[in-house]
């Protein structure tokens, strides 16, 4: 066996891969963060629905959330007539029909962490500070995200984690297009179809190292986080 | 409605499941008023409501502003309150200096009363403010950089829930002495929650007393706790407040003498200057009756008074409130058996022997 090299097009899909990790975990913070403060304030009866949705995609296998997916966003679908009738053009096949699909599976690994951070520092500090003549924003903003830290950390890195690793949402959304939706486990995929087991090693090794640190480093920086928030 | 610019007045109404609070209540702007009763009794949450932390029906008027009536709720953050809660509550991801200037940054300049420097020397806050992580310090330490920070809004009332119960024995007395000066060099009402007796005796000056979610007494503290018809009067631990002042001290004996408008007392050597005024307790269980002075005594403190009221306490027990002087009371607990022996009735003159006075000072 020769030394493992990446080929161009294999760079490319790490390239991509990464681009919409970040994308998606910036896109799903600003959607995870009033989502999670609702959740863990609000006491309306359908708390328990909007829980229940967002965890979804924890038991869904991706294939069915892409291929629903995939029929909203298409042409006969609400989504994609929508966009069409916006000259927005079609989702599929898109690296913004990605973007869309990723942060709606990765949802709940960043919702979660985030509503234990809110409910686990309970009202009281907020009610601290509303006598302390801080506004709801200001109380937001100056007590409850800083305290919220450790849960916005294990968010970003799950959320970034769990987009690197997903494959059957891109599958059925994206397809296989070098370049717009040929992220790395659709390109270690087709490595094995064409029998390429030499490339599919390497990017495959590389897959298992990156996970591996992340949860490492998840683990460690855990450690330390819980002695900061004591 | 008319109503006074220098009173705290209120009505709140408020269904829980377990519980009901229904409470009308007055407290002066001057001075400490203590929200005493037992626990479930509804003083927390009605302090709660008068910070607008829980949103009960009613109405508020605190200085002739008002703070909630039918129609308008004034949120927490708009109250000029200060809060301090039974846990200090500091903000983990702030340093000492940061809890402390939390509300002072919030206040606008022109409302600013309170300087930094003054609530760090009244608290004895120096060689804390410094400090980085709040985390490390004692619970007394800790509950006296929220006072600080509360003071620290200028408020115009302060709002103190139970602020030493989550305190062991050492820090309560760590910081007695720190409310005590609060009292006296604050300008503005306290609203004082507890449970403890002792502590309500030590800094109150007015008293409301609840049962149950309701009001039901308040009053001038010395009068109130002289009522025999409260339950207060009742407690093992009942009794008077005296306010006196040091006017003599026995260097041979290691003796001070107090003097109030009823006589004097003498009490174990107290290091403060004459005309010092002190606080003094004088429990109901330590007060005996003699119908003659009586001869050959041990007691230091024997007190010529007048019987205002007998009232019976379970089956062999009563309680005797006297006057002594023109303006002192006295309680006394003795045994039925006792009553009857001496022929104790209303207006008769006795003397109390007092076993023991609590300074509280």
């Amino acid at each position: 066996m020769t030394m493992p090299t990446l080929d161009p097009a294999d760079l490319q899909s790490v390239w991509l891969t990464l681009k919409l990790a970040s994308v998606t975990t910036v896109f799903l913070l600003l959607i995870a963060t009033p989502l999670a403060w609702w959740l863990s304030h609000s006491r309306k009866w359908y708390k328990g629905l909007a829980s229940a949705v967002v965890a979804l995609p924890l038991v869904l296998p991706p294939t069915v959330l892409g291929f629903y997916l995939l029929l909203l966003m298409g042409p006969q679908g609400p989504v994609g007539e929508l966009t069409h009738a916006l000259n927005l053009g079609r989702l599929p096949f898109t690296f913004a029909g990605l973007v869309i699909g990723s942060v709606l599976f990765s949802l709940p690994f960043a919702v979660q962490p985030i509503q234990n951070a809110f409910e686990s520092m309970g009202k009281r500090p907020l009610e601290v500070a509303a006598t302390l003549r801080a506004s709801a924003w200001d109380r937001f903003v100056s007590v409850a995200l800083p305290l919220a830290r450790p849960g916005f950390l294990t968010a970003t890195i799950l959320a970034f984690a769990h987009t690197v690793g997903e494959f059957g949402v891109v599958l059925m959304l994206g397809g296989n297009i070098p370049g717009e939706t040929r992220v790395l486990s659709v390109a270690i995929y087709s490595h094995v179809e064409a029998m390429e087991y030499n490339a599919a090693h390497v990017l495959a090794g590389l897959m298992v190292l990156f996970s591996f640190s992340v949860l490492l480093g998840l683990y460690l920086a855990g450690g330390q986080l819980s002695k900061v928030t004591k | 409605m008319n109503r006074s610019a220098g009173e705290i007045q209120g009505r709140f109404v408020l269904q829980r499941e377990d519980f009901v609070l229904d409470a009308t209540f007055s407290a002066p702007a001057v001075g400490v008023t203590a929200l005493f009763g037992p626990s479930g009794s509804g003083k927390t949450t009605l302090l709660r409501c008068i910070a607008g932390l829980e949103r009960a029906n009613g109405s508020l008027h605190v200085n002739g502003e008002t703070w909630q009536n039918d129609t308008d709720f004034m949120p927490t953050h708009k109250r000029p309150l200060g809060y301090v809660f039974q846990e200090a509550s500091l903000f983990a991801h702030l340093s000492v200096r940061a809890n402390l200037e939390y509300g002072l940054r919030r206040t606008p300049l022109t409302e600013r009363k309170v300087q930094l420097e003054q609530v760090v020397e009244w608290l004895g806050l120096t060689h804390l403010i410094e400090r980085g992580d709040p985390g490390k310090l004692s619970g007394g330490e800790r509950q006296r950089i929220a006072i600080g920070r509360a003071l620290l809004t200028s408020p115009r009332i302060l709002l103190m829930d139970e602020p030493l119960s989550a305190l062991d024995t050492k820090s309560k007395q760590e910081i007695l002495p720190y409310l005590e000066r609060l009292h006296r060099e604050l300008k503005i009402p306290v609203l004082y929650v507890s449970h403890a007796m002792d502590e309500v005796a030590r800094l109150a000056d007015h008293l409301v007393l609840l049962d149950q979610g309701k009001v039901i007494a308040s009053g001038e503290l010395h009068e109130t706790l002289a009522r025999l018809d409260l339950p207060t009067a009742h407690f093992d631990d009942a009794g008077a407040v005296i306010e006196a002042a040091v006017a003599q001290h026995d260097e041979k004996y290691h003796l001070s003498r107090l003097d109030f408008s009823g006589g004097h007392l003498w009490v174990g050597k107290v290091e403060q200057p004459f005309g010092t005024r002190v606080r003094a307790r004088v429990l109901a269980r330590d007060v005996s009756i003699a119908t003659q002075a009586p001869q050959g005594s041990s007691i230091n403190n024997i007190l010529n008074a007048c019987i205002e009221e007998i009232r019976d306490e379970g089956p062999d027990k009563v309680v005797v409130r006297m006057q002594v002087g023109d303006s002192q009371v006295l309680l006394s607990r003795i045994t039925r058996r006792s009553r009857d022996h001496l022929g104790l009735v209303a207006g008769m003159y006795v003397c109390a022997q007092v076993k023991s006075v609590a300074l509280m000072a």
